[in-house]
């Protein structure tokens, strides 16, 4: 299926937009010398890549994991654990992060996927859960307080102490998985996984065994997400039990669904939309009167959580799968 | 480590299983009988926790504070129902996710704008401050008290289902809400019942578990988790699986915390030990729960249709 620029809708061209703002943030940062929006677009892309690492298993197989966070963990853990016993190269965090990223993401899903529709939600928190309560348990690296990484993965060259550096790896991570992700789910795998999303009992009939597809799937998309849990690590030098907490694992599903489910970019523009509004809510001065502008700033939780009630009641496609596609057959 | 340590600790156990069966119970016919996974249960039990505390400290009377806190609760359940959870019955499970998750925020931050970020606490009912002897040890009194509740509600809702015609109602609708629907029942009440029922319930749970921990903002998450770890392993949507899965769970959670690291001590090095004790100790509940799913995934005691 090659596809030309005529055949662009507005889909592909707002995806073709956003990828070329993103790659001139640091020439733009650096301009109006203000380093800290370099670092918010770091962080909006590192959360971006593990909600599209989601979308994997939520938008294209159906699979509501309330749990991702629990992968971010693992990636922040291993490269956490490995500095503090002095092992400072990036490869082997990469390494020792997606091996253990795969094994407990095989083992979890090899149970949660016995279940399907409720319980499978209730599984996935539940398992994120149990490896929080694990990592506050583990005193000797932190424990509640988190673990301080004293500096950034060693991969040679890239030197990923320098801000704009650590960007471009965290933006060339985006993009290759986003590349690898359109390649696949319209590969043979990406239909088959699909397929069972849509009608599972007529995949079955057809001989595909959707138990094992899903569990590729559930096993790729938590390698995605451990990425982001590495890079994650790397942007704040802080391993933290609350990289693990439900609440970023309910973040994440926001921003696949609010970009728009079952889309590549969507999960992208889903996480820049809501990292950028909970910023301006709970540190921008709001022109508002009456002392509002106090209350929402300590309250703007609330805010975000209306906002989510509102959109989800409203906008069943998500803002990115709301415009149009040049594709006929979306 | 005495028998009669192993017994307070048993006790323990069951009080706090019992504390996760009125969560239970009213969570899982919600999720059972209108397939709505309501995420916000936990905020209803915060709700109704601080609900106590205020009419605690008004009234100082323990039954006109549970009265007042189960009656807020139930109007706030019902406005909420009203407001925000109709539109998202015949939904997806993934709208319904997002949706209370929302609500989850917007409750949290709520208690947080009227009642400040500082915990609250209540004391003990004055008639329970007593601790009584048992088998030689003191055992604060309160906690039969907790106890004997979770018991009456366990009776009281098994009266409920199985002998009234609000019972035979719910139980239809859990089998198949459309013929239920034909059959001239008013769903649609039935469904705001459920939820007010579970407000209710999750109202007294907030309510007994008031005097023993901190009422605070973001209480009702982590033992929303715990109740839905039960409700899995019990079966969804059904009350004797919430009662027997909340006791298992709460027996198992207190006496692996309590035991588990003395045993730990005893058969490894004592350093490392220390390091994952407690660890592995807030791990037991889960590893029972997926124990249970790989031999039985539909849950211990699963609901029979037909």
């Amino acid at each position: 299926m090659r596809r030309t620029i005529a055949s662009f809708g507005p889909r592909e061209w707002c995806a073709c937009a956003l990828l070329s703002a993103l790659a001139l943030v640091p020439v733009w940062a650096q301009a109006i010398g203000e380093p800290y929006y370099l670092s918010l677009v770091t962080r909006i892309m590192v959360l971006a890549l593990a909600a599209v690492g989601l979308n994997l298993v939520l938008g294209y197989g159906g699979m509501v994991s309330l749990g991702h966070a629990l992968y971010l963990g693992v990636g922040a853990y291993a490269v956490g654990i490995l500095s503090s016993h002095g092992i400072s190269s990036g490869w082997v965090h990469l390494a020792a992060a997606l091996v253990v990223g795969s094994a407990v993401a095989a083992a979890v899903g090899a149970v949660i996927l016995r279940t399907s529709g409720m319980a499978f939600i209730m599984i996935t928190l539940a398992f994120a859960q149990m490896a929080y309560f694990v990592v506050v348990g583990l005193k000797a690296y932190g424990g509640e307080d988190g673990l301080q990484i004293d500096s950034r993965s060693d991969f040679g060259v890239l030197q990923l102490s320098s801000a704009p550096v650590f960007y471009y790896v965290v933006l060339c991570c985006l993009l290759a998985v986003l590349w690898g992700l359109s390649r696949l789910v319209h590969s043979r795998f990406g239909m088959v996984l699909q397929g069972a999303r849509i009608n599972e009992r007529r995949m079955a009939a057809m001989g595909v065994p959707c138990f094992r597809y899903r569990l590729v799937a559930y096993v790729l998309s938590a390698q995605i997400a451990v990425l982001s849990g590495v890079l994650m690590a790397n942007l704040t030098k802080f391993a933290s039990p609350s990289y693990m907490q439900w609440t970023l694992s309910g973040e994440l599903i926001v921003m696949v669904v609010l970009g728009g489910m079952g889309t590549l970019a969507g999960p992208v523009v889903g996480a820049a939309v809501l990292l950028v509004l909970e910023e301006i809510l709970s540190s921008v001065k709001l022109p508002l009167p009456g002392g509002l502008d106090t209350v929402i700033n300590n309250h703007w939780l609330a805010v975000i959580g209306a906002f989510i009630v509102v959109v989800t009641l409203t906008m069943e496609r998500g803002l990115f799968g709301s415009l149009r596609s040049g594709r006929r057959s979306a | 480590m005495s028998l009669s340590f192993l017994f307070v600790q048993l006790l323990n156990g069951v009080q706090f299983g019992m504390l996760l069966f009125l969560l239970s119970a009213g969570l899982t016919l919600v999720l059972g009988i209108m397939n709505f996974v309501n995420l916000m249960h936990g905020s209803l039990y915060m709700v109704g926790a601080y609900a106590a505390v205020a009419a605690f400290e008004k009234t100082s009377s323990f039954v006109a504070a549970g009265a007042i806190a189960v009656s807020a609760t139930v109007l706030v359940g019902l406005v909420v129902e009203r407001l925000v959870l109709r539109r998202l019955y015949r939904r997806e499970h993934l709208a319904q996710v997002l949706a209370t998750l929302g609500m989850i925020m917007i409750f949290n931050e709520l208690v947080r704008f009227v009642w400040g970020a500082s915990a609250q606490s209540m004391d003990v009912p004055a008639a329970f401050s007593q601790p009584i002897l048992l088998l030689g040890l003191p055992y604060p009194s309160y906690r039969f008290v907790v106890i004997g509740v979770g018991a009456l509600v366990g009776i009281g809702l098994y009266i409920l289902i199985h002998r009234t015609r609000l019972g035979i109602l719910i139980r239809a609708a859990a089998a198949d809400p459309a013929m239920t629907a034909n059959m001239g029942v008013n769903v649609r009440l039935l469904n705001s019942t459920v939820i007010g029922l579970g407000a209710a319930l999750a109202a007294l749970a907030g309510l007994m578990a008031a005097p023993l921990s901190s009422v605070q903002s973001g209480m009702g998450e982590p033992i929303l988790i715990m109740t839905l770890v039960v409700i899995v392993t019990g079966g969804i949507g059904s009350v004797r699986g919430a009662f027997f899965g909340a006791l298992i769970v709460g027996v198992i959670d207190t006496l692996g915390r309590t035991l588990l690291p003395t045993l730990l001590r005893e058969l490894l090095d004592r350093s490392l030990a220390q390091a994952i004790g407690p660890a592995i100790s807030s791990m037991l509940i889960y590893l029972v729960m997926a124990a249970v799913l790989v031999v039985r995934p539909q849950g211990l005691f699963p609901v029979k249709h037909g």
